[in-house]
Order: structure tokens, then sequence, then C-alpha cells
């Protein structure tokens, strides 16, 4: 009747999957340099305080952490504000000043970046600014999350 | 003689299974990595004390802010709500009025921060952020007024961005806190 012919690609439909493997492994090896695995495990609890006006650091090496806030006991319960330097708590904090000392001598650059848990009170912190100006440590950063707003 | 050696069989590693492999890896640095910047306030701590006298400071230029353990908010002894801070602490820096009581010129102003042992650290961050917004707003006017963009968008250390940091340094004190 009519010419109703089913029209024909001439080619075949085909993607080319030979270069797959090189456009996975460039995204692998973009994961396998930013990818930082070790995390130190929280022994205290720090939720982070929100403010609006705040910086980025973007030199994470520079980066020397010190988390205040309640320890975490056993059973979930919580007890009270320590101080945790790496993987330690540190409970002589007079011991922060050789601590924080040695860090700067391999990193003169270094900023020590406090995370504190929004509930503690200002004592402890104000007890370990005081270590950090002895070790000449002078850079410091409260580190904040941003405002949602 | 010559006898032809046979043809050796080329050897060959098969690569058909490489891409499965990427894929693992790949799926394995995608689950453990965490792209966080870090953010923060930053400040820079003064020496300590040695036993020698603070240089001597003239008093129109010391914002002296007091913060208790409740979060009340006194600046110059007068009570101020935390929503107020800002405003207030640019008015005395700037000085527009040349009013005798506040700072002489925003570079000698000086904001010192006193807070107690108990005031819980979301408070004093609280009170640092309004500082810092105070100080970030009046670069920003300045940067405007002279250059037309935003102090964010001079290039880091540039001379610009220098000059605007001279005429509003940060000059922050954060007291040691009393007890009581």
């Amino acid at each position: 009747m009519a010419h109703f012919q089913k029209k024909q690609a001439g080619s075949k439909q085909e993607v080319p999957t030979s270069a797959m493997p090189d456009v996975i492994f460039i995204l692998l090896f973009f994961f396998m340099v930013t990818t930082v695995l070790r995390e130190v495990t929280l022994q205290v609890r720090v939720n982070l305080t929100q403010a609006e006006n705040i910086e980025k650091i973007e030199q994470k090496r520079l980066l020397s952490y010190i988390y205040i806030g309640p320890e975490r006991l056993p059973g979930n319960t919580l007890g009270e504000d320590k101080v945790q330097i790496d993987d330690a708590i540190v409970d002589d904090l007079g011991s922060i000043r050789t601590l924080m000392y040695d860090k700067l001598r391999e990193q003169p650059k270094l900023i020590v970046s406090l995370r504190v848990d929004e509930n503690s009170n200002f004592g402890l912190l104000t007890d370990v600014q005081e270590e950090l100006k002895k070790a000449s440590t002078f850079r410091i950063n409260y580190s904040t999350r941003r405002d949602p707003n | 003689m010559l006898i032809k050696k046979p043809k050796r069989k080329e050897a060959e590693i098969n690569g058909s299974s490489m891409a499965d492999i990427a894929f693992l890896l790949l799926i394995f640095f995608l689950v453990t990595t965490t792209i966080n910047v870090d953010t923060g306030i930053g400040l820079v701590l003064p020496p300590p004390l040695e036993d020698e006298d603070p240089p001597p400071i003239r008093e129109r230029n010391l914002m002296n802010i007091l913060v208790n353990s409740e979060g009340r908010i006194l600046m110059d002894e007068e009570p101020y709500s935390i929503t107020q801070v800002k405003d207030r602490l640019m008015e005395f820096i700037n000085n527009p009025n040349n009013d005798p009581d506040l700072a002489e010129t925003p570079d000698l102003a000086i904001i010192s921060i006193k807070t107690q042992r108990q005031t819980p650290y979301r408070i004093y961050v609280n009170m640092l952020d309004e500082v810092m917004g105070a100080y970030k707003d009046l670069r920003d006017e300045a940067s405007r007024a002279n250059y037309g963009v935003p102090y964010g968008a001079l290039n880091e250390n540039s001379e610009q961005q220098n000059q605007i940091k001279d005429l509003f340094p940060k000059k922050i004190s954060i007291a040691e806190p009393g007890d009581s």
C-alpha cells in the first residue's frame, strides 16, 4: 500500500568504552588525593557553635587541633570538660606548652584550631589559651560552623 | 640446519578487569572522603605579659566589653543586648561625629573583651562574631568607597588590601576572666 518503511540508521549505536578505565582512574586519583584518612577518634563531645563572620582556612596542613568538651564516658554519659590533643586526653594542662611548642618547631606557621563544645565554659579555654601563649603559638582559630541563615 | 623457531605466543595481561578494580578503589575513596573546609574565627593571641606595665592607652580609645556568665553585656559600663553590639562598635571605631568619648581614629581603637570563667563558650563566640562583623562591615565600606569592590574581592596581600587593613586593624584584646 504505502511506503512506510522503517528508517534505519546507517551506523551502529555503541558508546565507545575503551576510555572508561582512564576516566575512572582520573576520578580515582582525584579522590585519593583529596582523602584524609587519619581522623582522630574523639574522646570528648564537640558540638561546634555557629557564627556568621567566619573565614575559611585553605591550608589544612598548617592546622593542629585542640578539642575541648565534656568527656565521653561508657554508657553514653558525659563527664567533665576535658582537653584532647591528637588522640589522647590531656589531664595536666601544663604539658600543653611542651606539646604545642614541639608542633610549632615542626611547622613554624602553625595555626591552632580550637574545637570547643558550645556548652563548655570559658574558664578551661582560657587556661588552654594561656598555655598556648607560653608556647608562643599565637595564631589560633575558633572553629565554628557557618550560620544556616 | 637452521630450524625456524616456532613462533611464540605473545604474552598478554588480561586488562579487562582493570576497570572493575579501579571501580572498587574509586568507590572506597568516594565513601571515605570527607571534603570539609574548616571554618572559624581567626585570632592572634598576644605574647604573655612580662612583668612590665602594658603601654598606656587613652581611655577614649578603649572599648571595654564585659560578658557575664548569664550572657549579659556591658559596653563601657552600659548594658547592651547582643544585637546592638555591632552598631555600637561601628560607631565607636569610626567615630563619624568626632565625639570626644569615642576612638580618636579607627586604627587606635582597641576592643577589650572580658568574660567570666563560667561564661558559656557559645556566648563568647557570639560576642566575638559581632566584633568581627563590625570590622568586616567597616572594611567593606572603606574598600567600596576607595576601590569600588568589597573587601573580600581584593587580592590577598595586595597593596589595596593592606591599606584597608592598616586603616581598620583588628585590635582585640581578650582579657583574663574574673572569677566572680
